[in-house]
Order: structure tokens, then sequence, then C-alpha cells
């Protein structure tokens, strides 16, 4: 059987900085198919790219300026409509400190 | 003769200012079909019947009045469920945002109210726009109104299934890497990707900033282009934006002279061979209007996807990385307890339970390509190698006008076929992937059918800010042809 580019500690670590509690199955079958796309990523070496520069955008816009005006803004109210937990005009979380 | 929910906008607007219609006659016949066909299309997330046919009669009575309304006035127009709209859901096909209420509007959907168009309801998508097929649904999978058994295309398989079925007479999409285009040809329907920067993203859920773009979906080229004319320009809520007038030139469909690029790479190896037939005779239905058919080269085609599939995941997973439990959406209110932070438990939790397996695929690829030691390696390779395929799209349109190409290298698959293979699925956007890369335009018009009366399209790219070119040349194919006409069988 072909070895996996990732390992098992990779996927956890990948889970974490994710912040994706990954059940057994889960990094079992995320191992597998990270790791054949990864593999089929390998292609790109072929590639030398050293006088590239890269493209992080399509476009040519440089130093992109707005007027500089007041406008209205969502109010408090509005800004925790959605909220799963609120407390008097805060997101509320889980105790932190005891 | 067809129903009025078949007829383009620019039709039906037409009879409605000769009096011939009611802008109430045009929304009760698309609420009609939509009753009648989507418990088994499953095109539409929310609708809003009432309020829609409530708008149409009040326009009904401004129009009475005399008053003079915008040319799109009255239109039932379909949002795909990833652009924001104030005060009903907006939930990107994910459990995560399934209850997201937005409290504010997206700058195409304040352009949409301004012209008085008529939001028939939120359409079905992959979770995130992170598909091909509108299978990675949250709220179940969309079936092509071709063939039940198949899939729409993604990931706005929502709309363009909506107006393939006369569910909306035109909608909104959004194409990352071919999320218009590759759903509009096999719902055979008129999908156009503008240039990047043409239409602000202001309020589109982000899924990779530097290739997502709003674009229209519509019956035939006509339509597209008025619909782009709505909801394109600068935006200062968008810094991506560009400050450039629209097109507004009138559609001619003449062509004559015009070169076309056929590049070599995108009919060879790997292509159903009656999506290869279609559109070769697309091209000689070109060539016989004058159009100079020509070779060219695009050779770093074969390197596309694993460069989108590189940039896009990284994006996506730093975009996706507000979805925490906190703010809004979704939160798991029962996570364990495991001695860490308590915060940090409830958003792992919620995390993993929020999001399907696709788009926790390609936060943990992104997040992998992003980390400590593999950026080099990964991300800036893709992006210097994104460099090289925006290069070979200006080499080519040193010598063409137009790149003519299929849309997909197959007709719509069956659902569940892909599935289960993510690499197999993301191998068939090579022909859509590059223009995002190179943020061309590029647009998705009908192109014929296969002998199980498939739909397939033909995919036009252009030169950056030429739609206007694009869409004449469909618009030359369409006034030619009548594959855009045709309707999905008992309709």
């Amino acid at each position: 059987m072909k070895s996996n580019i990732l390992s098992e500690k990779d996927i956890e670590k990948v889970g974490k900085l994710s912040r994706l509690k990954l059940t057994p199955e889960e990094k079992e079958l995320y191992l597998k198919q990270l790791s054949s796309i990864l593999e089929f990523m390998e292609q790109l070496k072929e590639l030398n790219t050293e006088e590239v520069l890269p493209t992080f955008y399509p476009l040519d816009l440089k130093s992109v300026w707005r007027k500089d005006c007041v406008t209205s803004s969502l109010s408090q109210e509005e800004a925790l409509d959605n909220a799963p937990a609120k407390e008097r005009g805060y997101f509320k979380v889980p105790r932190i400190i005891e | 003769m067809s129903k009025l929910s078949f007829l383009p906008a620019h039709v039906l607007s037409e009879k409605v200012r000769k009096g011939e219609l009611s802008f109430s006659d045009i929304t009760t016949e698309v609420i009609a079909q939509l009753e009648a066909k989507d418990k088994s299309i499953n095109a539409y997330i929310s609708r809003r019947l009432e309020a829609a046919l409530e708008e149409a009669k009040s326009l009904d009575e401004s129009l009475a009045k005399g008053e003079d309304l915008p040319s799109l006035a009255g239109i039932p127009l379909a949002v795909k469920d990833n652009i924001c709209t104030r005060g009903f859901l907006t939930t990107c096909a994910s459990k995560i945002l399934y209850n997201f209420v937005p409290p504010y509007n997206a700058t195409v959907v304040e352009k949409i109210k301004k012209e008085k168009m008529i939001i028939i309801g939120k359409t079905n998508m992959d979770e995130f726009a992170m598909g091909s097929s509108t299978e990675n649904s949250y709220f179940g999978t969309t079936h092509n109104p071709w063939d039940y058994q198949r899939v729409p295309g993604g990931s706005s398989g929502g709309s363009t299934a909506a107006v393939a079925a006369g569910e909306a007479i035109m909608a909104l999409g959004s194409d990352t890497g071919g999320s218009i285009r590759q759903p509009a040809s096999f719902c055979s329907v008129t999908g156009l990707k503008p240039t990047y920067g043409r239409v602000s993203r202001y309020g589109l859920v982000a899924f990779a900033s530097s290739l997502d773009q709003i674009g229209p979906i519509a019956r035939d080229v006509q339509d597209a282009y008025l619909l782009l004319k709505i909801i394109g320009g600068y935006d200062p809520c968008d810094s991506t934006s560009l400050p450039l007038p629209l097109p507004e030139e009138q559609l001619t469909g003449k062509v004559k002279g015009k070169i076309l690029g056929l590049p070599k790479e995108y009919l060879s190896e790997g292509i159903d061979p009656k999506v290869k037939e279609i559109v070769e005779k697309a091209i000689k239905v070109w060539e016989e209007m004058g159009c100079v058919i020509k070779e060219i080269t695009l050779p770093h085609t074969k390197y596309s996807v694993a460069t989108y599939y590189i940039v896009a995941p990284c994006e996506a997973s730093s975009n996706l990385a507000r979805y925490d439990g906190v703010q809004y959406g979704f939160r798991n209110p029962e996570y364990t307890i495991t001695g860490q932070n308590p915060v940090i438990d409830m958003m792992e939790e919620t995390r993993d339970q929020g999001f399907g397996s696709e788009v926790k695929r390609r936060i943990m690829l992104g997040t992998f390509t992003l980390s400590h030691g593999y950026f080099e390696a990964y991300y800036l390779k893709a992006q210097k190698v994104r460099t090289l395929i925006k290069e070979d799209f200006e080499k080519a349109f040193q010598s063409c006008d137009f790149i003519v190409t299929p849309v997909s290298p197959t007709p719509p698959f069956k659902i569940g076929e892909k599935v289960s293979d993510p690499l197999k699925m993301y191998l068939s956007d090579i022909f859509t992937i590059p223009v995002n890369l190179a943020g061309l335009p590029a647009i998705s018009i009908p192109g014929g059918f296969t002998e199980q009366n498939l739909p397939v399209g033909v995919q036009i790219i252009g030169k950056p800010l030429d739609e206007y070119g694009i869409l004449n040349l469909g618009f030359a194919f369409q006034e030619a042809t009548d594959f855009h006409k045709r309707t999905p069988h008992g309709n």
C-alpha cells in the first residue's frame, strides 16, 4: 500500500489549527483524502518558477482610496440580533475564568 | 406557445408595456411553475411568494398611473443564497448559517431593488459555494430539470435550475471556479462570469476573495447583458470593484472577421466525444458568419486544477474562520469540556457540526498549505503558477479576439456519481478554473444536446473587460440557433 503524504499527527494538528473537533472516522477519511489531493498538487513541482512573481490578485489596482465620509452603521441591537447568546449588549461565550 | 415563465425578460417587459400582460400575470405564472415543480427540483431554500405577488400588483398600479418604471421592473428573479438580503434568511446552504438573517443588503441586491425587480426566493447551492454539483447542501440536493436523476451542476445549481424550470425568469449566481458557467451548461441557460471587479462583492459571503465574482443567469444573452448593466459598476464598499464604466453598446450580432482561438489543450483527451462534437459544431456556426478560426495554445492549463485547489482553499480557510458560534449562526450548546479553554471547546464542536464535509476538507487543506513550513511549497508556488496561467491568456489574446472552449468535459452527471471522490469532482472544473485565476470574463451559452437530451454548453472567454465582445458573439450564436429556447420535457 502506498504511504500517505500526511501522518495522523498532521491531521490532528490541522484539525486543531482549523478549530475542528474531528471524530476518529473523520480523521481517517481526511487523512486519506487530503493525502491524495496533496499528492495531485505535487505536479506543480515540475514547473520552474524561480523567476516568476506571484499573482495574489488578478487586478492591477493600486492604492485604492474612497471618500472619507461619515455614514450610518449598524446599531448595537442589529449587530447582536443574530448572536446565539447575548447579555446586556454583549456577545456571550462560555465562562473562561472560574 | 411558450408559457410566460419560459420567455426572456426583455420579451416580457415589452409585452407588459404593450398592455398584453400585467406584472401580476408573470409573477403568478412563475409561482405556479415553482409550486408545480420545486418539490421535485428543490431549487429554492427559501421563498417569498406572497410578498412577490404584492410587489407585482403594486407595480401594475404604478404602471396604470403612468409612472415611468425601470426596464427590468417586475421581473421575477432568484438570488443565490450566499448573497445577503436584509431581513431575509441567507444560509449559504450551511447548517452553520441555517438561521442567519443579514442586517444589510448586498450591493447587488440594493441595485435590484432600485430596478424594482421582484425577488422570488433564495436558491440552493453547494455549501459556501464549494462544489460542482449542488449536492453539498445542508438543504438537500437540487435536481436537474432536464433529468431529475442528474445534478444541475454547481455551485449555483439552484439558480440555474430555477431559470431552466421556469421557476424564475432570471437569477443571480456567483462564480469562483466555474460556479455560474458549469451549472448554466448543465441546465441549458446563459450564465456570465464578469471580469473580476466588474460587480461589487459587498454582501457576497466570501469564499475565495481573489476569485469570487457575482454574475447574471438568464434565458438568453440579451437578458444577461441587461442584468449585468444593473448589477455592475464601481462600489465604494468593495475596494476591488473597478472604477470603470460598464459597456453600453447595443448587441449587433456582427462578428465577421473576429478571430476565435481554439486552445488545443482543451479539445484533447479526457473530454466526452459528444461535448467535443457540440463545441465543434458551434465553431462551425461562427465560421459560417465569417469568423476566423485559429488554433492557439494555453500550455499551463493542466496545472490549473492543482493551482486553484491550493489558492481557493487557502483563502477559504481564512474567510471561514469567522464562523465560531459567537456572533451569528449555529452554536452547538452541548459541547464537551476537555479541560482546555471552554470557548475553544465550544468553537471546535460548533464548527465540526456546523460545516459539511467538503467545507471541512477545504478548510483543512487551506490551513495545512498555509501552515508553517508549507506556505512556500504550496501557496506561494501556486500563486506563481497562477502568473503563468494568466500569461498564457495574455499571449493567446495577442493573436485572437475570443477563446472558445467546452464548459465542462462531460454532460450533466448522475447524482451521487462523484461525491465519494473529491479529486474526481475537482477535475471536472478544468475548463472553467483558469478563467477565474486570470480574472477574465467568460460566458456559457446553450450549445446543444446529447442523444439523451442532456444539455451541453459552450464557453466563450474574453479579454479583460470585454463582456460586450463575448455577449455579442453569444448573441450571434443565439440568433442562428434555438437551443436556448428549448425547455425541459413536460413544459
